[in-house]
């Protein structure tokens, strides 16, 4: 079971935060195959938020083959995202996780971190297109 | 579908006074509208005809099914136990659904035996709206239902409506004037000011018909209408209805809804009305 959890002031609309938190617990194996994802009244009771927002998310995530809704059952995984297996994600953290202490012990901060980060990523992206 | 609630052209009078003039919305069912507006723009005037407690002077006002309001001093009787309301309820209500209320305040934990001078504003908020509940309404009309209650104590009633929204076909009309405790649970706006109404419609739709527009002074803003404007030094910042100019010197986004809200307010001529033949969920 996911438990989904609000950030109220990213400015990230509330139905495309649920969307992404399902995706992510997708990538993270914590949502499998067969799973349920909460009712819309269990969502709403624990976050105060207009249930419409719940279903449309849900809407999404059907839309994107990810879910499916069963009349009178509820919403389930349909499939997770193709990506790393659990295995390799533990492998990809570690190497990541050295990879930030060697650059905190350069004298990056966590700021550089990111910015570095989103520079290598987003010329990986670009090197992919080409 | 349906509205659950449609005024038509209505407008009340206290003495020579308009308090509401010329209003005509709808609100579709199971949407859980906000009535928002300054304190006399005439919220409550509105939600008193809504639910037939006054006689408007001209046109009409339709509610589909059966209505339950709470007023905004939460009535209540003092010297009553929880138990004694909910019999008292259900004498005064022809539909009551005992089990609802029964099980409405199992679950947010206010024993039936306590007495209601002794109950925290949150509850006495929770104990209201479980009256109104229990009479089975198709329409919910709340008067301002988290003033005076701390941010817990509005979370929590604001939880327990929404589960009930999402547990069946209701529609609900809540007034505030604290727009941010409304921007996650409601779905439909109607903004009243100064007895007028300025906005109805969808809160998605709204949000996304509309940009924030800043950028330099007297530089036009081609294919937008300008909602409001304010001015800092040679900076201008407007609220806007359209697509996003070319010019590169604007910088555009979308709106929250509390800017969304007080762009109408600063400018009471200016308005965004649906078609009322055309509104349906």
């Amino acid at each position: 079971m996911i438990e989904f959890n609000l950030d109220r002031g990213s400015g990230v609309s509330t139905y495309l935060q649920l969307v992404h938190q399902v995706k992510q617990a997708l990538r993270l194996g914590t949502l499998r195959p067969g799973d349920q994802l909460p009712t819309a009244r269990e969502v709403v009771e624990s976050l105060a938020i207009n249930p419409n927002t719940v279903l449309k998310a849900y809407r999404e995530l059907e839309r994107e083959g990810l879910v499916e809704g069963r009349p009178g059952m509820g919403t389930f995984v349909r499939q997770g995202i193709a990506g790393a297996t659990l295995a390799e994600h533990t492998r990809l953290r570690r190497g990541l996780e050295a990879w930030v202490r060697e650059a905190r012990a350069a004298g990056l901060d966590q700021e550089d971190l990111r910015a570095l980060f989103a520079v290598v990523l987003s010329d990986a992206a670009k090197e992919g297109v080409a | 579908m349906r509205p659950a609630m449609e005024a038509t052209g209505l407008g009340v009078r206290y003495r020579r006074t308009w308090v509401l003039r010329d209003c005509s919305l709808s609100v579709p069912a199971g949407r859980v509208a906000a009535l928002v507006g300054p304190n006399g723009a005439g919220k409550t005037t509105l939600m008193h005809a809504a639910v037939g407690l006054l006689k408007p002077a001209l046109g009409s006002v339709r509610v589909a099914g059966e209505v339950a309001f709470v007023a905004q001093d939460k009535p209540l009787y003092e010297s009553f136990t929880v138990a004694q309301m909910l019999a008292f309820g259900r004498r005064m209500n022809t539909r009551w659904d005992a089990a609802v209320a029964a099980d409405r305040l199992a679950g947010l934990g206010i024993a039936l035996e306590r007495k209601v001078s002794g109950l925290s504003g949150g509850q006495r908020a929770q104990v209201a709206v479980t009256l109104a509940l229990a009479s089975r309404p198709d329409l919910l009309v709340l008067d301002e239902p988290l003033a005076n209650l701390d941010p817990l104590a509005r979370h929590d009633v604001m939880r327990s409506i929404m589960a009930e929204v999402a547990g069946r076909e209701l529609t609900v009309l809540l007034s505030s004037h604290v727009v941010s405790d409304l921007e996650e649970t409601c779905d439909w706006l109607v903004v009243l000011n100064g007895g007028r109404l300025q906005v109805s419609g969808d809160i998605e739709e709204l949000l996304d018909g509309h940009l924030v527009l800043t950028g330099p002074d007297g530089v036009p803003a081609a294919g937008t209408r300008v909602v409001s404007a304010s001015r800092t030094g040679r900076q201008v910042s407007m609220l806007v209805r359209g697509a996003p100019p070319l010019d590169p010197r604007w910088r555009a986004r979308r709106p929250g809804l509390e800017e969304l809200v007080m762009g109408y307010l600063r400018s009471p001529e200016s308005a965004v009305l649906p078609h009322l033949a055309g509104v349906d969920a």
